[in-house]
């Protein structure tokens, strides 16, 4: 069954089952890596994307249920040109081994989006499903505050 | 990746004829150089293993892997600080598998001794015998001995080639060396020629290099100074690959299965359902379990889950209390070690408290952000393979091994890590992905683990038991005598990775307590070994994870017998016997604002342990709140000797501390028919950001040598926070993990 994605602005044809789910799509169907496998069970956070600007665990996320455009931590900057969110986490760096950080920047992205200046508290709330074992958290809600205030500015 | 490619192809596919100015010289010497791992093409310069220069400027060919301990940068940063190029200007590329990049460290702590004590002389002979790490192949990122091993030898790295460049400029523009500077990637002429090092490379490969001395470190630009990690950029923005990220033409996506009793054979399976799902290519025949390979992972997770498998029986008890019992068993033999025996331990001192008490830590995981995984493409002559490992050499010849190869022809590419701590020692996961490339023979083949499968097959770190007997007097500690007894991790990682297991005294079993600079009259700690199958094996800062716990929360308890402030009790003890040590406590004192009293609802418990080099203390503190009991505050002292990047030394401190924290909260692996009970993260939690307390670092230097950073912040955070739980509550937890006793905020 051929479905037809749109990631990162790009329209993909899929041919695999309409139950795989959206993470191993873009991961081995498209080659986009960025997004990472870290649990298969909603528990880690590392497969953030967005869909139509949600966050989403991609794990989750049957092929044949996207309704939507899916943006990946490749579409929202680039080495060259980095989105302010991926600045802020330059300037406290934040990543160690940072295999779950294009998750946590996903989440905070659609936190920012939706929250332009939140507090510790509401930081916690949406992060809490984020895992990090490298325990990168305090530079993360710092991050999270610097990329608010860029946002704000800008 | 593919620059490393490129000159690793060169090292194995050009001959000699063919190479220019190819030249190893410089810094790894012992006896005998082990040879050049690289070799140079035309216009370029393999100045010495870890230095190449060419056209596009320099790369540091770093033998230590990035598993996010902020290696590569610090590495950069000492070859950067003495070649005179800016940090941003150096490329960072792992080496392949050779003996030049031994790791001289991790044999250092082969030596008697307790290490804080270490005189000068011991340090240097030390050293010496760093060098036998070269005859062993240790290629190792462990231990926490990168900074130890990197410092002189990236230093003297990074000056011969700046000499030896210096030199072909001297040479070409007809003037002395000693008339040129350097600065920027380019040598300097009096007269303000200046030459860039590229352009000198390939001549520089012909020079003999010049003997060097190192600059003062009152000179450094760099090192001492927090730098912008070299990998962040790739990291946050999806561009840095992982193993489990590798892309080739053609490849196909595997999972597997192996017995979830592990050690087990399998019996029978039947593949046959599995074999007629959707893009399954083939089911393979492991031994001890199977493998799927499909054209994508999800489908070959799903038909792996649909074979039918009768699997034989695990070689050890087949639960967790059975596992204990043997555990406890081994207190009935003989003491494998004593290496800690002061005074009398057996006589209690004559008007003295005699205090007892037993501990018990469970099995843990390591749970790598990044699930065990590896590629592997088998061509019949030759085998590439990426693996994302803490030991090439020895992965290299595993995998040549499982693929009937000589070691020559299999090519390793270690990507950076997602996540370490030990795991990634262990060369399984690339194993498989050999059999598994062998087996579908000119196809490469990703192998990825689950979660699930990841956590059922770890090489555990050991559940430990221990008994404490002490006494104090007029408020001091006059014995304090430790038994502990856990699995032979050394003994069984040795033995996997090197083929044989040191005999003798394990010291690494009773590290984090037999090494504690305390002034005890009557001290000694004896280590035990259970003989158990269960496979164990080398866990974020090892034995120091469980005895830092158990030899910690006995001097509290003493420390509450004898009537004396905790903090001030310890600090007492150690400040003859290692003043850096009580630096540290007298620092997280002072950050804290400790006064050994807290309000109602408050509790604070300090926490110490000195292990790899670096004594570590830490103050937490636990409030009581409707939801359960929180971590709210930490503050964590060190003292590093040298503090070569402060930021990042803060970042593996706090990281090394949430690493213990989340253990000892939650962390515990049990077994059931032979099975490990824990599946994935609901079973498994760690901390996350809402229950990770606020915390505030400081890095010392008044330590004579320099010691690790990625584990010793690890073990004191189990005793700091059960030493506050117990100040909050009055109740004293003996067993970990702690929410075995304690409603924590979830
Ligand atoms: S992989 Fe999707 S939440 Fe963990
Ligand atoms: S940076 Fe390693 S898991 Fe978050």
């Amino acid at each position: 069954m051929v479905t037809t994605l749109t990631v990162n602005g790009t329209s993909h044809q899929i041919d695999l089952p309409g139950d795989v789910p959206l993470l191993w799509v873009l991961r081995d169907a498209i080659g986009l890596t960025g997004t990472k496998y870290g649990c298969g069970v909603a528990a880690c956070g590392a497969c953030t994307v967005h869909i139509d600007g949600q966050a989403v665990r991609s794990c989750q996320v049957a092929l044949g249920d996207v309704s939507g455009d899916i943006t990946t931590i490749e579409g929202i900057g680039t080495p060259d040109a980095m989105a302010a969110i991926q600045d802020a986490w330059v300037t406290h760096q934040v990543a160690q081994c940072g295999f779950c950080q294009s998750g946590q920047i996903m989440m905070a992205a659609a936190l920012l989006a939706q929250n332009p200046s939140p507090d510790d508290r509401e930081i916690d709330e949406t992060m809490s499903g984020n895992l990090c074992r490298c325990g990168t958290y305090p530079r993360i809600r710092a991050a999270i505050h610097t990329a608010a205030e860029q946002l704000r500015k800008a | 990746m593919s620059r490393i490619k490129t000159i690793a192809r060169r090292t194995f596919l050009i001959t000699s004829a063919a190479i220019v100015g190819g030249v190893a010289f410089g810094t790894y010497k012992y006896q005998q150089d082990a040879p050049n791992p690289l070799t140079a093409g035309k216009g370029e310069a393999a100045l010495n293993p870890f230095v190449f220069i060419d056209q596009s400027g320099v790369t540091l060919i770093a033998p230590r892997a990035e598993m996010g301990q902020g290696v590569y940068t610090t590495w950069a940063a000492l070859i950067a600080e003495e070649l005179d190029v800016e940090l941003a200007d150096i490329r960072v590329l792992h080496g392949p598998p050779a003996k030049a990049y031994f790791n001289s460290a991790a044999m250092q702590d082969v030596l008697p001794g307790k290490g804080y004590d270490m005189s000068g002389f011991m340090h240097s002979l030390s050293q010496v015998i760093g060098g036998a790490g070269k005859f062993f192949d240790l290629q190792v990122t462990g231990g926490s001995t990168s900074m130890r091993d990197g410092f002189d030898r990236m230093r003297v790295a990074g000056a011969t080639a700046r000499e030896t460049l210096k030199q072909a400029a001297a040479e070409r523009l007809g003037v002395e060396r000693a008339s040129l500077s350097t600065k920027g990637g380019q040598v300097i002429a009096p007269d303000g020629t200046a030459i860039t090092y590229s352009d000198l490379a390939e001549a520089a490969a012909l020079i003999d290099p010049p003997k060097v001395t190192l600059r003062d470190p009152s000179q450094w630009r760099i090192l001492g100074r927090t730098q912008p990690r070299v990998d962040m950029v790739a990291k946050v923005t999806g561009t840095a690959k992982y193993a489990i990220d590798t892309r080739v033409d053609g490849m196909r996506f595997a999972t597997l299965r192996i017995n979830p009793k592990l050690g087990g054979a399998m019996n029978s399976f039947d593949a046959s359902e599995a074999e007629k799902m959707p893009g399954v290519d083939r089911v393979i025949d492991l031994g001890t379990g199977i493998a799927v390979v499909a054209s994508n992972t999800w489908l070959a997770i799903q038909a792996a889950e649909a074979v039918e498998i009768d699997w034989g029986d695990a070689p050890y008890p087949p639960d967790t209390d059975g596992i204990f019992a043997r555990i406890d068993k081994a207190f009935d033999s003989d003491a494998n070690s004593a290496m800690r025996d002061d005074g009398d331990a057996d006589t209690l001192p004559e008007g003295a408290t005699l205090i007892e008490a037993n501990y018990r830590a469970p099995f843990l995981a390591h749970a790598t952000m990044e699930p065990m995984n590896a590629a592997a493409f088998y061509t019949g002559d030759a085998l590439e393979v990426w693996a994302g490992n803490q030991s090439p050499t020895f992965t290299q010849a595993a995998c040549a091994k499982a693929a009937g190869l000589e070691n020559e022809a299999v090519r390793l590419h270690t990507p950076v890590m997602g996540g370490g701590f030990g795991r990634r020692v262990e060369t399984d996961f690339s194993v498989y992905a050999t059999r598994v490339a062998v087996a579908m023979k000119g196809i490469p083949v990703q192998v990825t683990w689950t979660r699930e499968e990841d956590m059922r097959h770890d090489f555990y770190r050991s559940g430990a038991l221990a008994r404490f007997r002490g006494a104090v007097k007029d408020g001091k500690a006059v014995l304090m005598d430790g038994q502990i007894s856990a699995a032979r991790t050394t003994q069984q990682a040795v033995n996997r990775l090197a083929g044989m297991s040191p005999g003798g005294p394990d010291k690494g079993q009773v590290d984090g307590a037999f090494n504690q600079p305390y002034a005890i009259p009557n001290y000694r700690i004896r280590g035990y070994l259970a003989d158990l199958e269960v496979p164990v094996g080398f866990w974020r800062s090892v034995s120091a994870s469980f005895n830092g716990f158990f030899h910690d929360t006995f001097l509290d308890e003493m420390a509450h017998a004898a009537g004396r402030d905790p903090l001030e009790f310890r600090l007492e003890l150690m400040r003859e016997e290692h003043p850096a040590s009580a630096g540290t406590l007298e620092a997280v004192r002072e950050m804290s604002g400790w006064t050994g009293k807290t309000p109602d609802g408050v509790g604070r418990g300090v926490g110490y342990t000195y292990s790899f080099g670096t004594p570590v203390a830490q103050v937490i503190e636990v409030i009581d709140t409707a939801d359960g009991i929180r971590i709210n505050k930490a503050w964590i002292a060190c003292d590093v000797g040298l503090a070569l990047d402060p930021g990042n030394i803060e970042a593996q401190m706090i990281g090394g501390m949430i690493y213990g924290l989340s253990a000892a909260c939650f962390g515990e692996i049990t077994f059931y028919e032979g099975e490990v009970e824990q599946f994935n993260f609901p079973d498994y939690d760690v901390l996350r950001m809402h229950n990770t307390p606020v915390t505030e670092v400081r890095v010392l230097e008044a330590n004579k040598y320099m010691g690790g950073v990625g584990e010793p912040g690890t073990p004191p955070a189990m005793p700091a926070l059960g030493n506050a739980l117990f100040d909050l509550t009055g109740t004293r937890a003996r067993e970990l993990p702690l929410s075995k006793t304690f409603d924590f905020v979830l």
